[in-house]
């Protein structure tokens, strides 16, 4: 069975670590980081990067911008 | 079978990426702030409808002031409150360009109220987006003419008073009742399906001015973290609960 993977890139320069894309991921995909970037901000980075399905939900409701979302399907041999 | 991240990270794959129309350039907004949503949302819509050649903006005085850094196309910035008088003086010399306004409440519906009603009462064939936070975000989080009733703002610490500070303004309400507007709606950006939303809004509002129907105006109700002390978390909830109940989202007004 074809299975949907997804993935994101996340600006880390230029996030602001307001924790949108944590609430708006349908998988609970995302997380804030310990380390900070060069402004001070904790930014987002994929915790649980198996569960990403690709729906670019965190990227919509980015105000920076600052993500970038990947998705293709994988053929699932057992 | 165990896929790699960096096989699933390739051009080919793309689904999301910043438009090409935002600028590198970082935003100044608060985290978590609507604006940065809203202007991504307009970047998309005009790389969408490939029209950057052809579009000014007119950025207002308020938060979204330096609006002009982070948008790649042609704009001119109005006196505060003055954005659609300006935008009617582009539109009427320059008509075969789109012209938008983007105004805060404190630009469009205190300072800029009569200049507001007046371009949707010519019908003036511009697009105008109205972001309403219910507070003076820029100067620091003061009441503002859409300030809810008990919502506690810097020169309202213990909430709006009806009795002393008046009723709350509902400026979609005021221009969706004049002739001139063609397609009046409120929007919000709060999670993935209301951005979905509001961005066939916005297209609607340009496909309008293409087909020279009069006045779009687009509220979008939104957060102002900072000025609410909230976290963008608490605040989106606060808006869910205190904000959709007196500004429902919807079209008031589509012909």
């Amino acid at each position: 069975m074809a299975k949907i993977r997804g993935a994101i890139v996340v600006d880390t320069v230029t996030c602001k670590g307001c924790s949108l894309c944590v609430e708006a991921c349908p998988t609970d995909v995302i997380r804030l980081a310990d380390e900070v970037n060069g402004k001070g901000y904790n930014f987002a980075y994929m915790f649980n990067p198996e569960a990403c399905i690709g729906c670019a939900n965190c990227a919509m409701v980015c105000p920076d911008s600052c993500i970038t979302v990947y998705k293709m399907k994988v053929e699932e041999t057992v | 079978m165990a896929i790699d991240i960096k096989d699933i990270i390739k051009p080919e794959n793309l689904v999301y990426s910043k438009s090409s129309l935002l600028t590198n350039r970082p935003m100044h907004y608060c985290p978590g702030c609507s604006h940065g949503v809203v202007n991504k949302i307009i970047a998309e819509v005009i790389e969408e409808l490939g029209i950057q050649e052809d579009v000014i903006g007119v950025a207002p005085v308020g938060c979204s002031v330096l609006m002009y850094n982070y948008i790649e196309v042609d704009w001119h910035e109005a006196a505060h409150g003055r954005a659609p008088a300006v935008g009617t003086g582009i539109k009427r010399l320059l008509p075969e360009k789109y012209v938008f306004t983007y105004q805060g409440d404190g630009d469009c519906a205190a300072i800029g109220t009569a200049e507001t009603i007046h371009a949707c009462n010519r019908g003036e064939n511009i697009v105008m987006v109205f972001i309403n936070n219910g507070i003076y975000g820029m100067t620091g989080g003061q009441m503002a003419p859409t300030t809810l009733q008990g919502m506690k703002a810097s020169t309202c610490p213990f909430g709006r008073d009806v009795q002393r500070d008046g009723n709350p303004l509902k400026m979609t309400d005021i221009v969706a009742t004049l002739p001139g507007t063609c397609y009046v709606t409120r929007q919000a950006v709060h999670t993935a399906a209301a951005v979905r939303k509001t961005k066939k809004a916005i297209i609607k509002a340009f496909e309008n001015q293409k087909n020279k129907k009069g006045t779009s105006f687009v509220e979008v109700v939104s957060t102002c973290n900072s000025g609410w002390k909230m976290t963008p978390m608490e605040s989106n909830k606060w808006m869910e609960a205190n904000m959709f109940p007196f500004y429902p989202l919807g079209d008031l007004k589509n012909e």
